[in-house]
């Protein structure tokens, strides 16, 4: 399995961010169009209820710094949410223009505002005055950061532990680059650090610092650590040469993006690839694949196309990218010659009664076996749940996730957490880890402040 | 296909539609062009007495994203020398005998000037001159221009030295810098003019430079007044014009008006129209884009005539000018409420802000029938915004916010009341006008409830 065939000029043109940024022009005329309704709906759909019409309104008079704060005063993530939101379902998707013209384009304006203040280099947000409390942060992820900006605008001394060589979590390693540019996360890093955050990479939690460290060490600790890797399918042929899951796949081209897309070229793809799984990760893999050249590239997925995952909008997106579907296809075994993949081995399925979550159950159609040619396979079937953090802090946990209650507290009152690792229930987005960690850090502040009644839900 | 020609005043256009003097018209070249894509006529820009000019010239004002929602401007009449002008205001008239050209002239306030310019004009072959009594800078403050436009009796007089001599119309262009049109467009009369044209442009700075202090336009680090101009203007030049309808001598001597001020599409044209205009002048518009906005003047003018009937255009001119009338003689028992169409409704709510703080608090956000308070409300329902139809006061701001389409519609509801005019409360109950115990008491007698 070689690199891509692919010239550098049309990797470049392949990994550059899906949708362009507006022109100023451009930026102004569509905030013009906002009709900046009382009581906007946007605000509501927004689980971090940025005051979009606001923000809007300032684009349209120039005062992009001020549309900037407006955004980050709810949302520190503002960058990254601009880009990987599915605004659709969200804000665009509640605008009161959609349902006669065409919503504002949301999105795209906020990715203005942000590209503003970042690439004038703008820090609105000073270090606050000490207040003499240390908080620990596990993971430097959107939930975990929003945490530590939060509280270090209060003046917390906040630590924030990552395990990786880099910060920023999925933004970094796991959006890709069309989506995100890994640039675009770095940066929000520097932003929140700027604020007086301290962030220590390649430090993992019960190998370079252990849990009670923490808890003795710290007036309170958050945990936003996310996930784990790609689990094991369990079938005979997984550790064949071309096996590989998704998350590390799309982790490399970040990498290479970072280093110059010259690196893209380093990357194994084949010719006809199978990703199996049918979730957002699923897609990002499958549309790499594609734009690394490979011929064909199929998702195999065991359920049909009514229980995918994947946003409606991916799913035309990924249409388009040219890549295959094989529905109600379970795969049962990887077949390789030499120690290399040459086929899938599948079962067909058929749609059985609804399940506890409201999906269609599926059953093998018994005799069903054909065999899926292709020479790399990508798994994208979900994360492991966060099984070492939850035995370090010996918390209680809900379906494998981290089990908190409303104010994101844990079992141990001193660690809240947030982000995809508590996401038991809901869908797990940027923008709901953010909206965690502006909770938690609200809540640590209530319990950690003196006066405190009755914990509040962050607004 | 409606007959667009007018006869103005004895000058004959194929359309309304003429070149206002400025610098669309300031050469044979761009009329001479002009007229291949259409154009009725034109007023040369104005030539007159030795002038230089400087730079820069315009400024813009943009909003909403609109460029040019006006422009003002700093520039003279035409630094060209007479000679030029005359000689291609007369090569363009011989090529073009069935289009308007109109000189448009300014001079030193000398009789002997006057005449010299009238008879050299007329020897061109011009339809008609324009004396410009309204360019508001630059040469306002040489005792032309606005200077004359100002004073009633400079108008006559200056008015009276052309027409004694000329043998072809004069139009006299008022300035709308006077606090009442009226009394120039009067003594332009007494001075025997033909015809009246306006507005010319009105005094303006049109902006600040934010990020180094410098008004616009900027002359060398320094700027001042200027001739503003385009769509913002429109409403000013329609209450002028208006204003100068009602000018009784205008109708006893059968004196047309070309109406100009912010004219960009054939709807502003066609209001221009109704209230009075026989010709109709315009500048911004082709200074933004272009000759070429004829087709659709002429085209849209014609396709809204067809269809209210009309076979010509003459047969609009002034149809709405009745109804300009004064607040005393307006009827206060008519009485119209906001009615909100909730199919239509999407609900941006802009409609209850404004009534809630910016007019009279008469629209209520309602879930279920039962009104709800915005900044506490927090369930699930979206409110929809409701008239309050007995606190409606009818102003139409709810309906002028809606950005949808009819959603909102001013509706007619009687009062209950007899018609009755301030004019004639005065009249007839002047203690009302006078004394709020009074006024509580015909209240409460008709039933006028205010909140």
């Amino acid at each position: 399995m070689d690199g891509t065939r692919l010239a550098l000029a049309e990797l470049q043109e392949q990994f550059t961010e899906l949708k362009p940024p507006f022109s100023g022009r451009e930026a102004k005329i569509e905030a013009m169009r906002c009709l900046y309704c009382f009581d906007a709906p946007c605000i509501t759909a927004c689980p971090t209820h940025i005051d979009i019409p606001t923000f809007i309104r300032k684009i349209s008079t120039d005062n992009t710094t001020g549309a900037a704060v407006t955004i980050l005063e709810a949302n520190l993530m503002g960058a990254t949410c601009s880009r990987v939101c599915p605004v659709e379902e969200l804000c665009e998707g509640a605008c009161v223009l959609g349902s006669d013209h065409k919503p504002i384009e949301i999105g795209r304006l906020q990715r203005f505002a942000m590209d503003h203040i970042y690439s004038k280099k703008i820090q609105p947000f000073k270090p606050a005055a000490k207040n003499g409390k240390k908080i620990a942060v596990v993971g430097a992820g959107p939930a975990g950061l929003t945490c530590a900006g939060e509280l270090a605008k209060l003046g917390y001394d906040v630590t924030v532990f990552e395990r990786n060589t880099l910060p920023g979590g999925l933004s970094t390693y796991g959006i890709v680059v069309m989506r995100e540019p890994i640039r675009v996360s770095l940066e929000e890093v520097e932003f929140i650090k700027k604020m007086g955050v301290t962030v220590k990479t390649q430090t993992e939690i019960g190998k370079d610092i252990q849990a009670e460290t923490l808890l003795k060490d710290f007036d309170a600790v958050f945990i936003g650590a996310g996930m784990g890797k790609v689990p094991d399918m369990q079938i005979p042929g997984e550790d064949l040469q071309g096996v590989t899951e998704a998350l590390s796949f799309i982790a490399e081209t970040k990498l290479a993006e970072k280093d110059g897309l010259e690196q893209l070229k380093k990357i194994p793809i084949s010719n006809h690839v199978a990703v199996i799984g049918a979730g957002n990760t699923a897609i990002d893999a499958a549309t790499i694949a594609k734009r690394l050249g490979a011929e064909r590239v199929t998702i195999v997925y065991r359920r049909s196309d009514k229980e995918m995952t994947a946003y409606e909008f991916e799913y035309e997106f990924i249409k388009n990218e040219g890549v295959e579907f094989r529905f109600l296809t379970q795969p049962v075994e990887v077949i390789g010659e030499n120690g290399k993949v040459t086929g899938l081995k599948c079962v067909k399925m058929k749609l059985g009664q609804a399940g506890a979550d409201g999906r269609r159950q599926v059953e093998a159609v018994p005799g069903s076996e054909w065999i899926l040619e292709c020479d790399q396979v990508i798994k994208a079937i979900g994360q492991e749940k966060p099984a070492g953090l939850v035995k370090a802090f010996g918390l209680d946990t809900d379906k494998g996730y981290i089990k908190v209650d409303n104010t994101l507290k844990t079992s141990n009152s001193k660690v809240y957490a947030g982000g995809d690792c508590i996401r038991s229930k809901g869908e797990a987005m940027t923008v709901t880890a953010t909206q965690d960690g502006k909770i938690a850090a609200k809540s640590i502040h209530h319990i950690l402040s003196e006066n405190h009644a009755t914990p509040k839900e962050a607004k | 296909m409606a007959d667009l020609s007018i006869n103005f005043a004895g000058i004959k256009s194929p359309n309304p539609f003429w070149l206002a003097s400025a610098p669309p018209s300031n050469s044979a070249y761009q009329v001479n062009k002009a007229f291949e894509k259409g154009w009725g006529g034109a007023v040369w820009k104005t030539i007159g007495t030795p002038v230089l000019n400087i730079s820069s010239r315009y400024g813009g004002w943009e909003f909403n994203g609109q460029k040019l929602m006006a422009i003002n401007n700093i520039e003279l009449i035409s630094d060209r020398p007479l000679e030029v002008n005359l000689r291609e205001i007369a090569e363009v008239k011989k090529l073009w005998p069935d289009r308007a050209v109109i000189a448009s002239a300014m001079f030193e306030s000398d009789p002997k000037v006057w005449k010299d310019a009238v008879l050299r004009i007329q020897d061109t072959g011009a339809d008609a001159i324009e004396l410009n009594y309204g360019c508001p800078h630059g040469m306002s403050e040489r005792g032309m221009g606005s200077a004359v436009g100002q004073v009633p009796e400079y108008c006559t007089m200056i008015t009276e030295w052309v027409t004694s001599v000329a043998s072809i119309p004069i139009i006299v262009k008022l300035t709308p810098n006077i606090s009442d049109i009226k009394k120039p467009a009067q003594a332009a009369i007494d001075g025997k003019a033909n015809a009246l044209s306006l507005i010319n442009t009105i005094n303006s700075v049109i902006g600040v430079d934010l990020e180094n202090f410098q008004l616009k336009p900027n002359v060398g680090g320094k700027g001042g007044h200027g001739g503003y101009a385009g769509p913002a203007v429109k409403p000013i030049a329609l209450s002028m014009l208006s204003e100068v309808m009602q000018v009784q001598d205008l109708h006893a001597k059968n004196i047309p008006i070309s109406g100009m001020g912010g004219i960009q599409t054939w709807k502003d044209a066609a209001e221009f129209l109704l209230l009075g205009a026989t010709s109709l002048q315009v500048c911004t518009a082709v200074m933004h884009y272009g000759f070429r906005i004829i087709e659709d003047l002429t085209d849209g003018l014609n396709n809204w005539l067809e269809e209210k009937g009309a076979s010509s255009v003459s047969e609009i001119i002034g149809a709405a000018a009745p109804k300009y009338s004064a607040f005393n003689n307006f009827d206060l028992s008519y009485k119209v409420i906001a009615e909100i169409d909730d199919s239509k409704c999407i609900n941006c709510n802009l409609c209850y802000i404004a009534c809630d703080e910016g007019a009279h608090q008469s629209i209520d956000l309602m879930v279920d029938g039962a009104k709800i308070n915005p900044d506490t409300y927090s369930g699930s329902v979206k409110a929809k915004p409701v008239v309050n139809t007995e606190r409606c006061v009818g102003c139409n701001l709810c309906s002028l916010v809606c950005p949808v389409d009819s959603c909102i519609s001013m509706v007619e509801v009687p009062s209950g009341r007899d018609s009755i005019t301030w004019g004639e409360i005065s009249a007839k109950m002047p203690e009302i006008t006078t004394n709020w115990e009074e006024m509580k008491k015909y209240r409460d007698k008709v039933g006028i409830d205010i909140h």
